[in-house]
Formats: C-alpha cells, sequence, structure tokens
C-alpha cells in the first residue's frame, strides 16, 4: 500500500493531487510497475460516475469495472494496447457499485519517464456515452426516444472552437445533463438486452482525447518540479535493462522471490526484483537495481558455492544450491537458490532468473505444494513472460 | 474410405515405436505407466477445483475480496510441475529455444520454427472421413503412458472448496482425470487433459469432459492460457479422449477477429460468427452458467460429430469465449484437392494453426512466413460459406431441440457421469434431410 501513495509523490510535485482533484474528468492513473496493475489516482468524477468510494478503488485492478456482458474482445483490446505501451479509445460496458451497467468511451494513454522511455503510468479517462436513436429499439421505450432526441440536439447545437479551452467547457456545461439522462436509461433499460456496442459521437471522442491531453499536460509539468520528468510521447527509446511495462506487469504476478539479471550487460546487474525479494532481503527496490547480486554474500559466504553458481551460468544451464545469503541488516539465513537462464521470442538467452527460498521458512508449507514446486513455478512463468514479450518485438533482440 | 498420410506427432516417450520392448523391472510392464499392471498403489498429485456456476475470473472485486486458495493452480502447480518435467529432461526439445515470431500485417499470426517436433516419425496412414470411431485398446492410448509424464489429476472437489493433496492414491473405480505432459510441445506449458483416463473414451465430446475442459480454463485464471480440441478427420492423431493446453501470453488472431451475434439463447448464451477470418466459425459466449455455456457448446460438438462433419474447439478468455470450427481440409487432402504447395509445408491445421499459431517445420517457410501464406493455408481449412450456413442450421437446430424439447437437458453435470449424448438415431429423426449424404463427402456440398 506504501507503494501505491508513493506512486504520484515520486514522480510528481506534492501538489499534484490537489491539481488532479480539481479537474472534473472521470478518469483514473494505473502503475503498472506495482504488483497487479493498481489504480493509484482515482478521480472524483470517476468515483461519482462509479459509485465507489476512493478506499474501495485504490489499489484495485481497472478490470474489477468490468461485468458479465463487457465485450470480451474489446477487454483484449485493452489488455494489447498495455502490452504494446500505446494509447487506446474504445467504447467499453463497465458496471457500477450498485451492479448497474453503463457504455463509455475508455481512453488509455501512457506516460513515458523522459530518462528511459520506461512507462511510468497509465491514464484512463471515461467519457460517458449518450444513447443513440438507433439503438433504443430494443425496448428502450417512450422515454427513450425522448432521450434520443434531446440527445441529437445536444450534438447539434455544439459548435467547436478552435480553442481547446472552449472546447472543454463546452463539454463540462454537458456532462451534468447527459449523466442525468443515463441515469433515467438505466432505471427504464434495467435487464434489457445490453446491445453489443455502442459507437461514442465524435465530441465524446475529441472530449476524451482532450481530458488525456490535460492530464498528461499537467503530469509533465508537475513532474518537472521533481526533475523526474515524464512525457506523453516516448521521448527516448529504453535504455539497457529497462523492462517493457507490459513484462514488468507480468512478472508482478508472480509471488515468490526472484530477481532477473541480464547477462548481456556489465557486470551482470538486477534488471527486475520482485517483491517478496525486497521482503526478504530488506532492500528497496532502487538499491537493487542494476546491481550484481554479490551484495547477497558476506564473510561467512562459501567461495566454492559461488564458483558453483558461475559455472553454471558460464555453461548456461540451472542449477540449485543452498547458500548463505545476508539481508540488509546484516541478518544472514539459508537460501535454497535456483539459477536458471531465461530465453526470449527468438530462442536466446535474455536473462538469468534466481529463485529464493528461504530455508527452514515455515509459512511456504501451509500452501501444500513443496518449496521446490513453487521454485520450479516461478521459473515457468518468468520463461513465459520473457518469452511471450518479447515475441512482437521481431528478430533477435540481443 | 479416404485417408491421409501424415507424421503423428509423438506426445508421449512412450508412443515412439510400439514394438520397442521396454526394459523390464520389478512389478508390471516395467513402464509403471497407468494400466493394471502398475497402478496398484500409484500416487499423483491431485488438485480438487470448485465447481463454481460462474466463470470465476474477475473475482477480485472491490469489498469483496476472495480468500487465496492453497495453490495456485496455473502459476504454481501445472508450470512448476512442468519445469519439473523440463529438468528431468522428458521432453523432446526445449520449446523455448525455438524461435517465434508475429508475422507483419493487421492480423498478427504467429510463426514458430520448430525443427525438432516432426523427426525421426514414418509417415502414418489416418482415416479422416469418420469422426466417431471406436477405441482401439492396441493402439497407442494415455493409459500407456509412464506416470512421470503425468502432472496431477483434476476433479470436481467434494466439498467444494479447493484442495491439494501432494500424492493422493489413484482411485481406479472413479477414473481420474488426469493432466500429462506433451513431450513434443508447441509451447511452454503444452499439457493433455485426459478426461476419466481409465475409461478409455475415443475422440468424441461429451458434456461431462466439456464442462471440465471449462473448468480446466476457468482455474487457471489466465486468458493466455488455451485449451483447444481436434476431432478425428480434424487433424486429431489419437483415438482417446483429450484436450489440449498451453500458455502463450500472446493474443491469437481468431481473438482478435470482429465478430456479429447471431442470436443469444435462453440460458443467455450469445452465439455469434467470426467475420473477417478466413476459417468461418461460431463463438458461443456468455450464459447465466459455466454450465449453460458448456452445454450449449458441447450440444453443438455432439451434433457435428454425430453428422460426421470433422471440427475444432478453441477455449479463449478463462473459458468465458468458445471458438467452434468446422473443417474439411483433411478430406480435401485426400481427395487430392489441396495444392502441393501448401502440403509441402506439413502444417496440420489443427486448432492452435486455425486460431492463428502456426507451428513451422521448415526454416524456409518460417522465414518466408507472411500473412498472405498464413491465410492461403487457413482458407482451404474452411467450409464454403454456403456449406458453413448448411452446417450452422444444423448446429442451431440441434441446440434448439435440446433447449426447448428437454428441460432436463441443462442440468446435467459433473455429478451426473450418467448424462448421454444424443445418440445417432435421434439426431436423423430430427432432420433426416440434412442428414442424408453428409456421411460420403462434405467437400462436394
Amino acid at each position: 500500500m506504501a507503494l501505491i501513495e508513493q506512486s504520484l509523490n515520486r514522480r510528481y510535485s506534492l501538489y499534484v493531487h490537489e491539481e488532479l482533484d480539481e479537474l472534473s474528468e472521470s478518469f483514473t492513473i494505473t502503475d503498472p510497475s506495482i504488483s497487479g496493475h493498481p489504480i493509484v489516482f482515482a478521480s472524483l468524477g470517476f468515483l461519482k460516475m462509479s459509485g465507489y468510494s476512493k478506499e474501495e478503488v485504490i489499489g484495485k485492478n481497472g478490470r474489477v469495472f468490468q461485468g458479465p456482458r463487457t465485450n470480451r474482445r474489446s477487454v483484449m483490446e485493452i489488455r494489447e494496447a498495455i502490452r504494446e505501451e500505446r494509447p487506446i479509445q474504445i467504447s467499453l460496458l463497465n458496471y457500477r457499485k450498485d451492479g448497474t451497467p453503463f457504455w463509455m468511451l475508455f481512453h488509455m494513454s501512457p506516460v513515458f519517464s523522459k530518462d528511459d522511455g520506461s512507462v511510468i503510468h497509465f491514464v484512463g479517462v471515461q467519457v460517458p456515452i449518450s444513447p443513440k436513436p438507433r439503438r433504443s429499439r430494443s425496448g428502450v421505450g417512450r422515454n427513450g426516444v425522448n432521450l434520443c432526441e434531446d440527445g441529437s440536439r445536444m450534438r447539434g447545437d455544439i459548435v467547436f472552437g478552435s480553442c481547446r479551452r472552449e472546447v472543454c467547457s463546452d463539454s463540462l456545461v454537458e456532462l451534468g445533463p447527459v449523466l442525468d439522462l443515463e441515469s433515467v436509461l438505466d432505471s427504464d433499460s434495467r435487464g434489457l438486452d445490453i446491445e453489443e456496442t455502442c459507437e461514442a459521437s465524435d465530441l465524446e471522442k475529441q472530449r476524451a482525447a482532450n481530458a488525456i491531453e490535460n492530464i498528461s499536460s499537467l503530469l509533465t509539468r508537475y513532474s518537472e518540479i521533481t526533475g523526474r520528468l515524464v512525457c506523453e510521447r516516448r521521448c527516448s527509446l529504453p535504455g539497457a535493462g529497462v523492462l517493457s511495462s507490459s513484462l514488468i506487469i507480468s512478472l508482478g504476478r508472480i509471488k515468490q522471490s526472484f530477481v532477473l539479471t541480464d547477462p548481456h550487460l556489465p557486470d551482470m546487474p538486477i534488471v527486475y526484483a520482485s517483491d517478496a525479494f525486497l521482503r526478504l532481503t530488506g532492500y528497496a527496490r532502487r538499491e537493487v537495481l542494476g546491481h550484481n547480486c554479490r551484495f547477497l554474500s558476506g564473510e561467512d559466504t562459501d567461495p566454492s558455492t559461488l564458483s558453483k553458481m558461475k559455472e553454471s551460468i558460464r555453461v548456461e544451464q540451472a542449477c540449485t544450491v543452498r547458500i548463505l545469503n545476508y539481508r540488509k541488516d546484516k541478518s544472514s539465513f539459508w537460501n535454497y537458490l535456483h539459477i536458471s537462464p531465461v530465453r526470449n521470442a527468438s530462442g536466446k538467452i535474455a536473462y538469468f532468473v534466481g529463485v529464493q527460498i528461504e530455508e527452514g521458512c515455515k509459512d511456504q508449507v501451509r500452501h501444500g505444494l513443496s518449496p521446490e514446486m513453487r521454485q520450479l513455478g516461478a521459473v515457468g512463468a518468468v520463461r513465459v513472460a520473457v518469452r511471450s514479450l518479447s515475441i512482437g518485438a521481431g528478430p533477435s533482440m540481443s | 474410405m479416404l485417408r491421409i498420410k501424415r507424421v503423428p506427432t509423438v506426445v508421449s516417450n512412450y508412443q515412439k515405436d510400439e514394438s520397442e520392448e521396454a526394459a523390464r523391472r520389478e512389478g508390471g510392464c516395467g513402464r509403471n505407466c497407468l494400466n493394471k499392471c502398475c497402478i496398484q498403489g500409484a500416487k499423483l498429485p491431485l488438485y480438487a477445483f470448485k465447481p463454481l456456476n460462474k466463470i470465476v475470473g474477475d473475482k477480485a472485486l472491490p469489498g469483496h475480496e476472495s480468500s487465496q486458495p492453497p495453490v495456485a493452480f496455473l502459476d504454481s502447480l501445472l508450470l512448476g510441475e512442468w519445469e519439473d518435467r523440463m529438468q528431468k529432461g522428458l521432453f523432446r526439445y526445449d520449446v523455448t529455444a525455438c524461435e517465434t515470431k508475429v508475422i507483419p500485417g493487421g492480423y498478427g499470426f504467429i510463426a514458430q520454427l520448430n525443427e525438432g517436433r516432426h523427426l525421426k516419425k514414418r509417415p502414418t496412414e489416418f482415416r479422416v472421413d469418420k469422426v466417431l470411431q471406436p477405441f482401439d485398446g492396441s493402439k497407442f492410448n494415455f493409459t500407456k503412458v509412464g506416470q512421470e509424464e503425468v502432472l496431477f489429476q483434476f476433479e470436481p472437489s467434494e466439498d467444494g472448496e479447493v484442495q491439494f493433496i501432494p500424492n493422493a492414491p489413484i482411485d481406479v473405480e472413479n477414473s481420474p482425470s488426469v493432466v500429462a505432459i506433451n513431450v513434443s510441445p508447441i509451447e511452454y506449458g503444452h499439457v493433455l487433459l485426459i478426461p476419466r483416463i481409465l475409461e478409455c473414451l475415443p475422440q468424441r465430446i461429451d458434456r461431462d469432459s466439456f464442462l471440465l475442459a471449462l473448468y480446466m480454463a476457468a482455474e487457471a485464471e489466465s486468458p493466455y492460457f488455451r485449451l483447444g480440441y481436434n476431432s478425428l478427420g480434424a487433424f486429431a492423431t489419437i483415438n482417446h479422449l483429450h484436450f489440449q493446453a498451453y500458455y502463450l501470453a500472446v493474443p491469437f488472431p481468431i481473438e482478435k477477429a470482429p465478430t456479429k451475434k447471431i442470436t443469444t439463447l435462453d440460458g443467455g448464451v450469445k452465439i455469434s460468427k467470426l467475420l473477417n477470418y478466413p476459417v468461418r466459425g461460431l463463438i458461443f459466449e456468455g450464459g447465466n452458467s459455466i454450465e449453460d455455456l458448456s452445454n450449449t457448446v458441447s450440444d453443438a460438438c455432439i451434433c457435428l460429430q454425430d453428422n460426421n462433419i470433422p471440427y475444432n474447439v478453441l477455449i479463449a478468455d478463462c473459458g468465458r469465449r468458445i471458438f467452434l470450427f468446422p473443417q474439411c481440409y483433411a478430406e480435401k487432402q485426400a481427395l487430392g484437392e489441396v495444392n502441393a504447395e501448401l502440403l509441402d509445408t506439413q502444417v496440420n491445421p489443427a486448432v492452435w494453426e486455425i486460431s492463428g499459431h502456426m507451428v513451422l517445420k521448415r526454416k524456409k517457410d518460417y522465414e518466408e512466413a507472411s500473412e498472405e501464406n498464413a491465410w492461403r493455408l487457413l482458407a482451404e481449412v474452411s467450409l464454403s460459406e454456403e456449406r458453413f450456413q448448411e452446417v450452422s442450421a444444423l448446429i442451431f437446430e440441434a441446440i434448439a431441440s435440446v433447449d426447448n424439447g428437454n428441460g432436463n437437458a441443462t442440468q446435467s453435470s459433473l455429478e451426473e457421469p450418467d448424462a448421454k449424448p444424443k445418440s445417432h438415431e435421434e439426431v436423423d429423426a430430427i432432420h433426416p434431410a440434412m442428414v442424408a449424404g453428409t456421411k460420403e463427402c462434405l467437400v462436394l456440398h
């Protein structure tokens, strides 16, 4: 939970919260670097629209707002956009806390680190889609017809200004009535067949794009103050040792203690460390990323064990050792360590994974599966993530 | 009788050469297999799933935290056991060393170069004009695999909670369903789900087995862990009931294809057809319960197999979306209607290929892989529009007759193993005119 609270503060100056709260749009900000890709900020507009309290939403993954009638193909398209670290605009059926569904235009866009090109956050804007005349045939009835007349009149009235600010204020004025119409429609259409798709109007699309623009420029502005700059478009190619956000999201699902090291970088540094690893060793993520694993060893670590590990890395074979390691606070523990090469989509070794089990750790046995099997499961899950998420990158990356 | 020659896939190390005499050790046949000779006293891990009535996956609703299951089914159990077998050297090759890529283009077909999968074996003749064939115990079947190739037993839980027993005796009387490795994997985690393995069921869908497969997809909780089924005549090579499954965190082209809704059934199951995809197929989604969805798809499959129409099934998105493809490639091949260039690639268009995941055997084909080539191959698999309409009508009629005619039909469950699929005669009685002729030659329609 501390990670979630820190997510915005690490990048932006403290006042960013207040500024974001002032925006009337419905939007969320998620952090792909935290396990579960949770929501780290939800706007007041979002809470109002979804009916949830802030506490119920922060820390959750956006998929919890989907329901039985949410189009699965659309869900997949969003997953793909996250994976490819690109913006997406798509109509989606979401569910409020009280279980009622509503159509909205979802516009999601990544925010990159100016420094190393990695994705820092995803901003997701939700614009409610007003009902369309042709959709009323499925039985919305008398009210539906009225609503649609309203809807079309409204759309006709709006004139795009050349100044973005104008369009925005128009949208804000309009937001109220649309929400009202929505609630009328919902009480009426509950239990009726929700249409397969619901196309957003150009205005709604524009409104979503404007909201993204606003939020992104606000975030950019507030990152300038901290010096840890973000930008809307990737300004630099991901640097050496920077994993894609989609790989980080996948690795974040794996609960075991493990690290990935990159054998193609000098001194084979850690490029990923799981939450469980940080808990086990007592270090913070930034203290281990970019460093060789040798900081885990200490004066009583057996040198022959270390050379056995080195040898298996040299010959690119898996090995399991029992090694004395040290935490940040200098306390030692016996680490039942499994190391294995991990290949990318071109079949070449991209990383080595090291999965740790603290010997004598009782709580690992209560799960019924032996610690050894869970260790191997983590290796398998890492293999699938690395292989699958390098597949789009074309031929040989390393 | 229509036959094709093809190199059968070696799914078990005990399939390599059936005349080969295994070294005899103490007790049993020496292979430590699953037959009567070796099964006494054998133990395997047992994973008992919670037979929920709803499709799981989005459990973590705000304010409704679910308790952690004792074992993460996919990430710890399945992958852990699989990795264990990999380190024991049971697979014929390291599939993660096989190069794979997304073919440039709008569809995102996935190609893999796999030169190891089809070595050694001689081509064998397969009869492709009979979708239902009786089980033949003299041929290779999964009771002959070594116990080390079996990962665990997969059963519905008796007390409604997920259970895991690391060393559970095999209850021969109850014929457990098991998950075993495929020693020629096409991706990491490639396994076979063999329902009620000791009953020696032929490759033929029934409601209970299909529901079991759906539960496995739901239990995995990952949209990237998919199950597939090939009927005889649609590139299944082993006539012993089995589903395949593997883990690849890439969307399949089929999952991205646009769809058009045809109808929603009383049970809430929505049926659509694929648009803008080289293979014509139906998609089943939704349903008031997982059983509604399962029964509808099973009945569609049963209708196809009873009418001797070969087909493939893909279970995607944790069991939420099921794709059904009637196909006619093998028949065309047997009749000499597939062009030599396509046959040369030796790609057998089974469920994974149809879904857009192409495993190529020759480096040349891999390097030259293009959307156009993939499309051309898959277009050969598809029924013609006219024939597809006909087959769809057959399916809808079968589903509707079950839906309306028999209220009990939707109540079949894992606890009622006696629920019989509709017999051939019954189906004939419903639409004799359409069935006559289909047993002869599908292509000529």
